[in-house]
């Protein structure tokens, strides 16, 4: 039946009203209250978004009025632009390198200090996180004078033992740079999801494996291990996504260079909107950067939603 | 081996690594090339450019507006979804969320060109308001949250009492809901103050760079010659109050981080 008398329906709520956690009803005054998010959400989120999507189906020019609708060419020229290709392949090297080094060293550093938050552990978890706090544009700035062959310590370190790198000179070196300022700037981020993870893990399966007689390796392998996959995949998302859209680390510290050898997407996006003045086709190559990544989000989803209903608790 | 050994053996030299290029920076602020104490490399700041004073407003500005913006937007929002069942409501959650999907770069071509028509190109405040939609998600997301922890017999009572709803929000719910509000506030805090990307898009006149533009322009040097001297007490003071907020907020940082976790 429908209720079209809203008096009858403040009666119905008012009986229900001794029923704990139930939020009044109206769709006004919800909408009302949510006014700002949804001019927020509409003029700069959703407008924009459309607005790519427009862009790439026209040869559109950053400077000029003349926009001819050119669909599909943005996308087709795409898989002919080398530029592009080679920055997708550099960019996809780069994610499984961080996201190798990245999960590993994280889980390590939160299994070291997992104990308690007083005495050693927690100094170091504070030390492991204290480069989490600074802007990640500040972190790359600071290894570039670290890195620096004449005021940073790194080479003279080095040179005792004979070595004598230049950092950002060759594009493996440029390359391991970047690794390096990432790793010190996101360990204590992920060691912290890491260890709100491991203190999930009900303390008596320990006991009882104790009991049993299991050795560390064991525990870890048959009891932390399986039990940490949903942080593990939920740690693997973020870095494969940051991966996905690296820029200010590779901008800031190598600029690309040394002979574009650490060119990734973003930057490729970039310097085709703003040194090419293709705007048209910069914006089919963010399309195809956001299709990657909803793909990616939504599959890695998938899979940790399986896994959880699967789970037997 | 025991934890604490292992934590001697290796936990001790990694905290090292961690530490050192942090000393390195601190203690080269405040030295001459020949190695004596001084303040000299951060009056240089003061001089270079439009100078410090001025990049520093600029992102005092750019910060209070997208603190500010969050904390509003969110608190009402965080009201409406927690409080109010209301039709469109789960579409516009998940809209919200989906913002955490797009990468920024995906966002910033059309942004540049659309600021422009709504004339908050080369804008401080346009640059705010993107800064608000970024934190959007996890702003919402957190102050839902904290009304949820609320228990909703507390509204029943002070409606009885005769107050509005506003003056719920405000003077009832707004000081249980404190510590979702510091979070939020923290968060847009840190990102408005640090962010690069957007501001080096967006904006495109020297007057209105932030500290951050103004320390990459640094090294991006006339000459060919980066002052690193003054570079080095650039970052000493960009990374400063993020720093002091950390020693403050502690346990707030930890709790936006696990919830931001939850929602990624």
């Amino acid at each position: 039946m429908v209720v079209a008398n809203p008096e009858a329906l403040s009666v119905k709520h008012s009986m229900r009203r001794s029923r704990p956690n139930r939020g009044f009803r109206s769709t006004g005054m919800g909408w009302l209250f949510a006014a700002p998010a949804v001019v927020i959400l509409l003029f700069f989120f959703i407008v924009p978004l459309g607005y790519s999507v427009v862009m790439s189906t026209k040869n559109w020019p950053l400077l000029g009025t003349d926009r001819p609708t050119n669909f599909p060419d943005n996308y087709i020229q795409l898989s002919d632009n080398e530029l592009f290709m080679n920055s997708l392949l550099f960019t996809v090297k780069y994610t499984a390198i961080i996201s190798i080094i990245l999960l590993t060293l994280s889980l390590g550093l939160a299994l070291l200090v997992q104990e308690s938050k007083q005495g050693t552990s927690g100094i170091l978890r504070t030390v492991y996180f204290l480069p989490v706090v600074t802007g990640l544009s500040t972190a790359a700035l600071l290894f570039l004078g670290f890195l620096n062959p004449t005021v940073g310590p790194m080479t003279r370190i080095l040179s005792f033992f004979g070595m004598e790198p230049d950092w950002l000179g060759t594009p493996n070196l440029a390359l391991t740079s970047t690794v390096m300022m990432m790793t010190w700037r996101f360990a204590g981020f992920y060691m912290v999801i890491m260890l709100s993870g491991l203190q999930a893990i009900p303390q008596d399966i320990y006991e009882s494996a104790a009991v049993d007689g299991a050795n560390r390796i064991n525990t870890f392998r048959y009891i932390t291990a399986p039990l940490m996959k949903s942080t593990f995949s939920l740690c693997l998302i973020l870095i494969l996504t940051g991966g996905m859209v690296a820029f200010e680390q590779f901008y800031i510290l190598t600029s690309g260079g040394p002979d574009n050898s650490t060119v990734t997407i973003v930057m490729t996006i970039f310097r085709e909107a703003f040194s090419q003045f293709e705007m048209g086709s910069a914006a089919a190559m963010s399309v195809v950067l956001l299709i990657a990544l909803v793909m990616m989000n939504v599959l890695q989803l998938r899979l940790v939603r399986k896994d959880e209903s699967g789970e037997t608790r | 081996m025991k934890r604490s050994r292992l934590q001697l053996i290796v936990g001790i030299p990694i905290a090292g690594l961690f530490l050192g290029p942090i000393l390195w920076v601190l203690w080269g602020s405040v030295r001459y090339g020949d190695g004596s104490f001084t303040f000299n490399n951060f009056s240089r700041l003061f001089e270079y450019g439009e100078g410090l004073t001025t990049y520093v407003i600029n992102t005092l500005v750019v910060v209070l507006i997208t603190v500010t913006g969050s904390l509003v937007v969110s608190l009402f929002a965080g009201y409406a979804f927690n409080r109010i069942k209301f039709k469109g409501s789960k579409i516009l959650f998940i809209g919200i969320l989906s913002i955490l999907m797009v990468p920024h770069a995906s966002l910033l071509i059309p942004l540049f060109i659309w600021l422009n028509k709504l004339h908050l190109g080369n804008s401080l405040i346009g640059l705010s308001f993107v800064m608000i939609m970024y934190q959007l998600p996890f702003s919402v997301f957190m102050m839902r949250n904290s009304f949820e922890s609320v228990p909703k017999e507390i509204d029943e009572a002070a409606m009885i009492d005769g107050c509005g709803r506003l003056s719920i929000i405000f003077k009832v719910l707004l000081p249980a809901v404190r510590p979702g509000m510091i979070t939020v506030g923290l968060f847009a805090f840190l990102a408005a103050w640090n962010e690069f990307i957007t501001a080096l898009i967006l904006l495109n006149d020297g007057t209105k760079f932030t500290v951050p533009l103004m320390l990459v322009n640094l090294v991006r040097g006339d000459f060919g010659s980066i002052d690193f001297g003054a570079l080095q007490a650039g970052i000493v003071i960009s990374a400063a109050p993020c720093v002091a907020l950390f020693f403050v907020l502690q346990k707030y940082f930890v709790g936006g981080f696990s919830a931001g976790a939850v929602k990624g």
